[in-house]
């Protein structure tokens, strides 16, 4: 079938229906959102515990966790991507194989979501860490003395504590993430790059549908802004300011 | 993507003995931990298949030449480009400070691969439909794919590093600037003696870990037809049919040239050390 892009105006050609092409940019936002935030909190979570396990005594833990920061801020998240998204699954199952069980199959989304995940433990751990570090340790001795256990000392005082130190650095994380979604377009995912991109492929209209496609990312990006400045206004509530 | 407030760590660091150095460095679990570490390359090293090295040895160096050129040529002009950026926010006028503001933001807010193939594809399309250029001496540069590349990097070094450039104007001491001014020196003066080199000379740790960023970005611009390694590496993966190979080695290499930046700006830093 043919369709005359060339005759149509520019609202027709981002109309929500076919053979409008809003719908797909808008599909391909919001895959590019979810795997965003999924990545995000998974980093969030690595970022924790890496963040405990380089401030820990232990100095394995200490080495390892080091190591990993250092091969995420070192290797093209390009790189990453390919490794993730071809070398991961059949090594897995070559593993699965040699230990009897059954195959499993990843996905382009899981993938997609490992991959941010991984990077972003990576940037999340020296972000929190930083931030763990920033807290009084007479904070952390008082909850000592009162004989509170470790958990709890955790999710009571450090997390806490450490919040308005962090926040700043996770919200730089976040914006990240969104961008590092469109990477995923090089693998062939369609998320909002890849759907410009085809949009713009089969229209012939290259300028317009990239443009709204950073137009979108744009957007993203302000409204994250305003809602972290409003987060870190709350965080930093009745904290001093010199 | 300046996302690790490092003060904290740096305090630490400069704290602690520097004669424990070596000494911690090689501690019994790192002996046995380097000790696993090669193990399990020569395990690599031996049982993987590495024949296709020597064969397409010449086009390795090849990409690896143009990932260094457009590492340092993009950057370097991005730097330069960042200068009056980060300057005009701090001192400059109004309209001046707020368009810088709005063109950081706007590189920042947006992936960079977008920017490329916007530049690319995008601003690419228009110029087939100007007739004159078609005759015009432009009109090879324009087919080929290196000033896109070229532009696209240099703009996000641009406005990256003129965020960072903005903080380290800012965050000069306004005494040293006085002291300038008392001396009688004239205000560009003051900008190329006391203001820039302090500005940079603060910066330093920051700036090498965007020289890094910048070294992961480039790798994008195999999308638009440039064969940098990273092309290379994927042309090596579609002609033999090796899965792991060419992207463990091509790991290998964005590791050992990451480790090198980040050694340079070490002695960098410590010969411009404050005292």
């Amino acid at each position: 079938m043919f369709i005359d892009y060339q005759s149509m105006s520019v609202w027709e050609l981002l109309a929500f229906n076919a053979p409008g092409w809003g719908g797909t940019l808008l599909k391909g936002l919001a895959l590019s959102l979810e795997i965003a935030i999924l990545g995000f909190l998974i980093g969030l979570l690595i970022g924790i515990f890496g963040a405990l396990g380089k401030l820990s005594k232990n100095i394995i833990s200490r080495d390892l966790w080091a190591c990993y920061t250092t091969a995420v801020r070192a290797i093209p998240e390009l790189v990453l991507i390919l490794l993730i998204y071809f070398a991961l699954p059949s090594a897995l199952n070559a593993l699965l194989n040699a230990i009897g069980l059954e195959e499993i199959e990843i996905n382009a989304f899981i993938a997609g979501v490992l991959v941010i995940s991984f990077v972003q433990g990576a940037y999340a751990t020296e972000v929190i860490r930083s931030a763990m570090m920033a807290i009084p340790t007479g904070q952390i001795e008082a909850a000592q003395a009162f004989a509170m256990p470790k958990f709890k000392i955790l999710y009571r005082i450090s997390l806490p504590a450490m919040l308005p130190h962090a926040l700043p650095g996770l919200s730089n994380l976040w914006l990240i993430a969104t961008k590092d979604t469109a990477l995923l377009a090089v693998v062939g995912f369609t998320e909002l790059t890849l759907a410009a991109r085809q949009a713009a492929g089969s229209t012939k209209e290259q300028l317009l549908f990239l443009s709204v496609a950073g137009l979108l990312y744009f957007i993203i990006s302000l409204l994250s802004d305003v809602f972290f400045k409003y987060l870190i206004r709350r965080a930093n509530k009745g904290q001093m300011h010199g | 993507m300046d996302n690790t407030p490092s003060t904290p760590t740096s305090l630490v660091a400069k704290k602690a003995p520097q004669v424990f150095r070596p000494l911690t460095w090689f501690m019994p679990h790192r002996i046995i931990l380097i000790g696993l570490a090669i193990y399990l390359i020569s395990l690599l090293i031996n049982n993987l298949n590495w024949y296709w090295i020597d064969e397409y040895q010449d086009d390795i160096l090849m990409g690896l030449w143009r990932t260094l050129v457009l590492l340092v040529t993009t950057f370097v002009t991005g730097f330069i480009l960042a200068i009056p950026i980060g300057l005009v926010q701090v001192t400059g006028p109004k309209y001046l400070a707020r368009l810088a503001q709005s063109f950081c933001s706007v590189i920042r807010g947006t992936p960079l691969l977008l920017q490329i193939w916007l530049i690319y594809y995008g601003i690419g399309s228009i110029f087939p439909e100007i007739e004159w250029l078609r005759d015009s001496f432009l009109w090879p540069y324009l087919t080929d794919a290196w000033p896109y590349a070229f532009l696209a990097l240099t703009l996000s070094v641009a406005a990256y590093e003129g965020e960072i450039m903005r903080g380290a104007f800012a965050g000069v001491p306004k005494g040293e600037l006085e002291a300038a001014k008392a001396f009688g020196m004239p205000p560009f003066k003051i900008l190329t003696r006391i203001w820039l080199p302090r500005a940079i000379q603060r910066s330093l740790p920051v700036i090498g870990g965007e020289v890094i960023l910048q070294l992961k970005a480039t790798p994008l611009v195999a999308t638009i037809t440039l064969i940098d390694t990273y092309a290379v590496f994927s042309k090596i993966r579609q002609e033999t049919y090796i899965v792991y190979e060419p992207l463990l080695f091509m790991t290998a290499i964005y590791l050992v040239l990451a480790g090198i930046i980040a050694l340079m700006f070490n002695r960098l830093e410590k010969k411009n050390e404050a005292h």
